[in-house]
């Protein structure tokens, strides 16, 4: 089959701005993206930088973007992208080494700053340790993670936030906190309770949508905003909003935005940083009623909510280990 | 085409002009709808980051009210649509877990039995409808407007959750305005990224950070209006654009709730969509259209 690559390059060193450059190439139907930018710059372009290794999506070496979303390039097969143009860029949120290889520095910088490694409360034991298998099962998913950095190429936070933690260090602190064998849970989670922590992420699911491995980041950044607030570390704006939404919902059966802003940010300074986007609304009578109506069922809403809330059990490993495996 | 109708509370709260827009283009399309009224909200995600078995049964409670009615569920906010695929995901398919959820909606006597379809109205124009069909309906085209579409995360993301068949949902905002008579901005790069709102209260400034560049996207690519099926997007590519970095020095990006642009193409009158309740005007946009009474 006959395939254009339209891959953005450039040479920090010799260009000022990136340039597109096309390959036309003819591949067999089984090729994958890696193959065919291996044929180019085998055979029709040396100078093409990319960085590969296994090509079996174990390494994690060939992320890149791919169609505007970062993806393996040896996981892409040509035949399912289904196009005769592929438009092929380097992983964004990290600088450009050269075409499609960036570098990984701020990458590992962040997955070494949530101490990725166990901080057991005792000495280690004689030989290994030895924990039940049910206490690791639901950590399967994270620990596929092949550090490959596409998640973090495409997290929206990242790209407007720069000390954000993002996505692969949440996964990989997720995965400590969570392991029966670490006991600096507390310390690891209220770390994550400040700017650049989880609530800074956006929930865009895009770290979701890009993983080749499925480790679903956002999910466990969520998991640990959960076992923050479960913990009794309420006083971000976010566990704010998440307790203050409850509440709403379980009063009026509806959200209203109004009060949830208003119980949701710290301080009148801020709830005064909003005023004029309030103002406004008003002034186009968009602001909802002073007082929100009450759907019909507001009261059984209320019931079941806190029905399903105490069905929740204190302990947060034993509880996350059983909402994985509804997840799987 | 009968659906059982759930607007969600932003349509019938801080975007009234949603609500106002879906009932006029409802009538004119033949869609019946038959509004949810007791039905809760969704969570919008933040009762499921909070207590996700809490959030899994409040929306298989709305999911069988409309199995009573026999009907699918109609919504018209990408992040109502992507929060009830998510609670599909893991009921529908997990009989015990579902059990565990009907016993708490035992109380209302509903059952939820993992059947009930949900689909954003966007699905239902080019699934239910047909382009065709709705082609036919436009009597005023929207020629000459690039108009660029605007997705909003959860209507497209998680792809096997949003679209399990993989029909190619993520696309359809393109057809729909093209065959609205409008030139769909199929370059433009930020149709299916975040417009900054669940950071609105934890992170504002990152929030209107990634607002302004939504925006400055558009402008790039020489859109006259966004389009988005998204209540909450609208929150804030409209609400919060006077805020973001470079408001007052950039022109202003009208954006248009998809009710509202189809609206105009089959020749519902700007008042009866709401378009004067906007925060930017849409006055750019009514000039470029010829409006049909
Ligand atoms: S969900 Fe959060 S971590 Fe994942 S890509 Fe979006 S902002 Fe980044
Ligand atoms: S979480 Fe997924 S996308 Fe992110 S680095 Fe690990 S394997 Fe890659
Ligand atoms: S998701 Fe949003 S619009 Fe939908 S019901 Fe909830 S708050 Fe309302
Ligand atoms: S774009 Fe933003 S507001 Fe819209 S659905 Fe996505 S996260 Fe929500
Ligand atoms: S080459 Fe190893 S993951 Fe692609």
């Amino acid at each position: 089959m006959d395939i254009k690559l339209k891959v953005r390059r450039q040479n920090p060193e010799a260009d000022d701005k990136p340039f597109w450059k096309d390959y036309a190439v003819e591949v067999p139907e089984y090729y994958t993206l890696l193959d065919a930018l291996l044929k180019v710059r085998e055979e029709v372009d040396e100078t093409l930088a990319l960085r590969c290794s296994c090509r079996s999506h174990i390494c994690g070496s060939c992320g890149m973007r791919v169609n505007g979303h970062a993806a393996l390039a040896c996981k892409t097969k040509l035949s399912d992208l289904d196009q005769e143009t592929v438009t092929v860029e380097p992983m964004g949120n990290m600088p450009v080494i050269r075409d499609l290889v960036v570098d990984l520095e701020p990458f590992w910088n962040k997955l070494y700053s949530i101490k990725p490694y166990l901080q057991p409360a005792t000495d280690p034991p004689e030989r290994e340790y030895v924990v039940p298998n049910e206490t690791m099962f639901h950590l399967d998913g994270v620990v596929n993670c092949i550090m490959c950095g596409a998640c973090v190429s495409d997290c929206e936070s990242l790209s407007v936030n720069p000390i954000f933690i993002g996505p692969t260090a949440f996964a990989k602190e997720y995965r400590f906190v969570l392991d029966p064998r670490d006991a600096a849970d507390r310390e690891r989670l209220s770390q994550m309770n400040g700017p650049g922590g989880v609530w800074d992420c956006t929930h865009c699911f895009q770290c979701v949508e890009v993983c080749p491995k499925d480790v679903a980041p956002m999910d466990r950044i969520m998991a640990m905003r959960r076992m923050m607030m479960d913990m009794g570390m309420e006083q971000h704006n976010g566990a704010k909003r998440a307790n203050a939404f409850m509440d709403l919902v379980g009063t009026y059966g509806r959200l209203d935005e109004t009060r949830l802003l208003m119980r949701s940010v710290s301080g009148l300074g801020e709830l005064m940083s909003f005023s004029k986007v309030g103002f406004r609304a008003l002034w186009k009578g968009k602001l909802p009623p002073l007082k929100p109506h009450r759907i019909a069922g507001a009261p059984a809403v209320r019931r079941i909510l806190e029905r399903a809330r105490n069905q929740r059990p204190r302990r947060f490993k034993v509880h996350q280990a059983q909402e994985e495996g509804v997840r799987a | 085409m009968k659906y059982a109708f759930y607007p969600g509370c932003v349509a019938k709260g801080g975007t009234p002009e949603l609500y106002q827009a879906m009932t006029a283009v409802g009538e004119r399309l033949g869609l019946e709808l038959h509004e949810l009224t007791g039905a809760a909200c969704t969570g919008a995600g933040v009762i499921t980051e909070r207590d996700p078995f809490a959030g899994d049964v409040v929306n298989s409670r709305t999911f069988a009210m409309a199995e009573q009615l026999g009907l699918p569920v109609m919504t018209i906010c990408s992040t109502c649509t992507g929060v009830m695929m998510g609670v599909k995901s893991r009921v529908d398919a997990h009989d015990d877990y579902r059990e565990r959820v009907n016993q708490l909606l035992a109380d209302e006597d509903l059952h939820y039995s993992g059947q009930t379809d949900v689909k954003h109205l966007l699905w239902v124009l080019v699934e239910d409808l047909g382009l065709d069909k709705l082609k036919a309906m436009v009597v005023n085209p929207l020629h000459g407007m690039r108009l660029a579409p605007f997705y909003g995360c959860y209507v497209v993301r998680p792809s096997k959750d949003v679209d399990p068949l993989r029909l190619g949902r993520m696309g359809y905002l393109e057809k729909v305005i093209e065959a609205l008579g409008a030139e769909p901005v199929e370059e433009y790069r930020g149709k299916d990224k975040c417009c900054g709102f669940p950071l609105l209260e934890t992170n504002r400034r990152g929030s209107l950070a990634l607002t302004g560049k939504r925006l400055a996207e558009a402008r790039d690519v020489g859109a006259d209006a966004l389009v988005t099926p998204c209540p909450l997007c609208h929150l804030n590519l409209d609400g919060q654009q006077p805020e973001t970095p470079d408001a007052g020095r950039v022109d202003a990006m009208p954006v248009m709730h998809l009710p509202q642009a189809i609206g105009l193409a089959i020749g519902i009158p700007p008042e009866r969509l709401g378009l004067h309740r906007h925060i930017i005007d849409t006055k750019k946009i009514l000039a470029k259209v010829a409006v049909a009474g």
